[in-house]
């Protein structure tokens, strides 16, 4: 059986269009990359001024100019481009860059975002998240449905503080796929062997159910 | 001794910051950042300081380095958890830190340097980082204003420049500098080859000499790796 990273991976590529320029989170949205099929092209933004992320270099080859935005040594595809983090962010904020594919701490019913800090635990910092989920023309946030303790991290509001307000477009978690509507949040799949019983156990957030979803699976 | 903007001594082009100055510091976490300015403000000692970078070292390297010694009094940074001193300096409240979301931090030291006093933007509305901030509605959509930040100097890490401070950047090492330098009242750009005037290109020149009041070489960049990843052959 796929583990619970693998079935969100999949499930998250299948966001990836040919043509798009897409910025991938740092942790489980930067695999996403590897997986991306070579008969379509992508390219790949790193906010600290990259657009057209390669493969990681060879051994012997890393350069210590060249990193993403995780602070890895990358490489650069051809049609590459480099910038400042200025020029980088107009391009996040200015709505100019088709996707942003995320991972999250908590998402609402409501599409709030908090994916940055734990009150309580040493504040990191945010990053670049803020102004991805505020500036890409569409986001997607990819997260397990459940944190270790088995409680519900699709929530009816966050409790933890938010990245953004009402900024995600799509959920994908291991158990299902919800859109955010001005209806409201959609559940518009289920993913692995989740029916939509289970979905709705483990799910805090309200939310209905696509007309397609339930033609094609029933209740 | 300095010739024009050239000087020889980074502990010269950084004898004048005292006590209590604010740096802009280009860099991403320890890609192109100005190594040998950082360490020459080590050995002064001047402390106080506030440092705007978007990252600060870490332990051991780059501005982890003025932490060790406790010259920093504020870090306004996007991201700062790779650094334990930091961590511990935070929690003991012996260091104020301001968190800035990075596209937020890139555009207030651009607007700093462009004589931009502030600018509206999304990013931020409905989190902690909105509390206490204007906000203003345009087409339906809530927006926040954040100020342009300068600073006393700026410390910019560049691959190439000539003797008018005309710069060139080196792949993903372009990250803040060229906003910092922009931004600073004084502009120190540090690099790895300088060369005569009229040897580069106009076309590929990155951040044009007027925003650059001294130039210094160095040979020995150690240019350290945060996370080493390579992919099998």
């Amino acid at each position: 059986m796929a583990t619970t990273r693998e079935l969100i991976i999949k499930r998250a590529l299948q966001e990836v269009e040919d043509g798009m320029y897409v910025n991938l989170g740092i942790g489980m949205p930067t695999l996403i990359a590897n997986e991306i099929p070579d008969d379509i092209t992508v390219m790949l933004q790193s906010e600290n001024g990259l657009l057209g992320i390669g493969p990681y270099p060879l051994a012997g080859e890393a350069d210590p100019d060249e990193i993403n935005a995780g602070k890895e040594t990358v490489t650069s595809v051809k049609g590459a481009s480099y910038f400042d983090s200025a020029e980088s962010f107009a391009m996040i904020r200015g709505g100019h860059i088709d996707l942003a594919i995320l991972g999250g701490m908590e998402v609402s019913e409501d599409g709030d975002l908090a994916n940055w800090m734990i009150p309580g635990k040493m504040v990191k910092g945010m990053g670049g998240a803020m102004d991805l989920v505020n500036g890409a023309k569409r986001v997607v946030i990819i997260m397990e449905h459940v944190n270790k303790h088995g409680e519900s991290k699709v929530k009816r509001a966050c409790t933890l503080p938010l990245t953004g307000g009402k900024v995600v477009d799509r959920l994908i978690t291991d158990k299902a796929v919800f859109d955010f509507t001005p209806d409201g949040m959609v559940l518009v799949e289920t993913v692995g062997e989740a029916t939509i019983e289970e979905v709705r156990e483990l799910t805090e957030a309200n939310f209905t159910v696509s007309k397609q979803l339930e033609t094609t699976v029933g209740e | 001794m300095k010739q024009g903007k050239v000087y020889d001594s980074f502990q010269e082009a950084t004898a004048d910051i005292q006590d209590g100055a604010t740096l802009v510091v280009g860099g991403f976490g320890l890609c192109g950042i100005p190594e040998k300015a950082i360490e020459a403000i080590q050995e002064s000692g001047v402390k106080d300081l506030t440092v705007v970078s978007n990252n600060c070292g870490v332990d051991d390297f780059g501005l982890g380095l003025l932490l060790q010694t406790k010259q920093i009094k504020k870090m306004v940074s996007s991201y700062v958890g790779e650094n334990k001193n930091f961590e511990r300096q935070y929690l003991s409240g012996e260091i104020e830190v301001d968190l800035v979301p990075q596209g937020t931090l890139a555009e207030r030291l651009r607007a700093g340097g462009a004589g931009i006093p502030g600018f509206y933007t999304p990013t931020g509305v409905g989190t902690p980082v909105a509390q206490g901030k204007e906000h203003k509605e345009f087409d339906g959509k809530m927006f926040i204003l954040e100020e342009g930040i300068k600073g006393d100097f700026a410390l910019v890490k560049a691959w190439k420049a000539d003797k008018m401070g005309n710069l060139v950047f080196r792949k993903t090492s372009r990250n803040f500098n060229p906003v910092v330098a922009t931004a600073g009242k004084i502009t120190i750009a540090e690099v790895e080859e300088l060369v005569e005037v009229g040897e580069l290109d106009p076309n590929e020149i990155h951040t044009p000499g007027v925003y650059v009041q001294r130039v210094l070489v160095a040979s020995d960049y150690e240019k350290r790796i945060e996370r080493l990843t390579v992919r099998e052959a």
